[in-house]
């Protein structure tokens, strides 16, 4: 993991972000089914190499923030049919996330 | 590469798909450039197959006897794992506990994430399109299909492994074990367990 000069973050945990609904192409790990929605930021995990960067041999530097987020599944899914309480906790990057 | 002619000498049609070839080929020419031997190929598989779900296992066991390694487990998951000798390279762990009141299972949505240094290669059921589409939509319906029927007042916590972390579940101690070895332990925490689709049972 390379953390010379990470993006620095921008949330912590407990801060309610959204993230952003973008289609780009290439090797992108933010799943489709939560973006546009927003939820809790569960923890900071740390400083990584873009993904979306490392997939085409480029150094993906600065290391981005990640981030778990957590989402209530009625969030996610209109018409989500178990518990109200149930949650999906999702690993993002902060370039994907702006503030709620 | 005489294996793919036949007596006759004519070549075979090839009937590996694209993939495979596509494997052999890059796999040949690394080789060729002396980028590793044919030696580390087939030892590094060696090591892959060699690993399994049942080091997870011994992890839980350990983390149901003895409360302060729970603890570490649950703060760190990589340190607390190489304290039991384990090797597991780079692996950012989250230990994720099951309770009375919260269950909690793994996923890998975009693709299949799963932790290898810890549990060996993934089941098929872990790949599939249908195991990853369904699980975050309707957890409970895709449990009772494993046959785990979670208490009415639990509620899930679906994790998805989409980046750099990898999870493992930290299920409840069976009722029924009391007073049993670690290596007794061990034994009835499967790999669906740790993965959260299965719950051990003393049986």
């Amino acid at each position: 993991m390379t953390t010379i000069n990470p993006m620095p973050a921008r949330f912590k945990a407990g801060d309610r972000v959204k993230v952003r609904k973008t289609y780009p192409p290439g090797h992108v790990r933010t799943p489709y089914y939560c973006r546009g929605r927003t939820g809790t930021v569960e923890r900071l995990c740390g400083a990584f190499p873009n993904p979306e960067e490392l997939a085409y041999n480029r150094p993906g530097l600065p290391a981005q923030p990640l981030y778990r987020v957590l989402f209530n599944c009625r969030e996610l899914w209109a018409d989500y049919q178990e518990r109200a309480d149930d949650v999906v906790e999702i690993e993002i990057y902060q370039h994907w996330l702006e503030p709620a | 590469m005489n294996d793919r002619l036949n007596d006759g000498g004519q070549p075979e049609e090839d009937t590996r798909g694209y993939y495979k070839r596509m494997q052999s080929a890059v796999e040949e020419l690394l080789i060729l450039k002396g980028v590793f031997t044919r030696e580390d190929v087939d030892r590094t598989v060696a090591e892959i197959e060699a690993r399994d779900y049942r080091r997870g296992a011994v992890v839980v066991a350990r983390a149901w006897v003895d409360a302060a390694y729970r603890a570490r487990l649950l703060q760190n998951g990589r340190a607390a794992c190489e304290e039991l000798g384990l090797k597991v390279g780079p692996l950012h762990l989250i230990v994720v506990e099951n309770t009375d009141s919260v269950h909690n299972v793994i996923v890998c949505t975009l693709c299949s994430c799963y932790p290898r240094m810890l549990l060996g290669l993934p089941p098929e059921w872990y790949k599939s399109g249908e195991y990853r589409s369904r699980v975050v939509r309707e957890p409970r319906k895709v449990l009772e299909e494993f046959g785990t029927t979670l208490p009415v007042d639990v509620r899930i916590r679906v994790h998805d492994s989409s980046a750099d972390m990898r999870y493992l579940v930290l299920p409840m101690r069976p009722a029924g074990t009391e007073g049993w070895s670690e290596e007794r332990l061990a034994e009835v925490v499967t790999r669906d367990c740790l993965v959260g689709t299965a719950l051990p049972k003393a049986a």
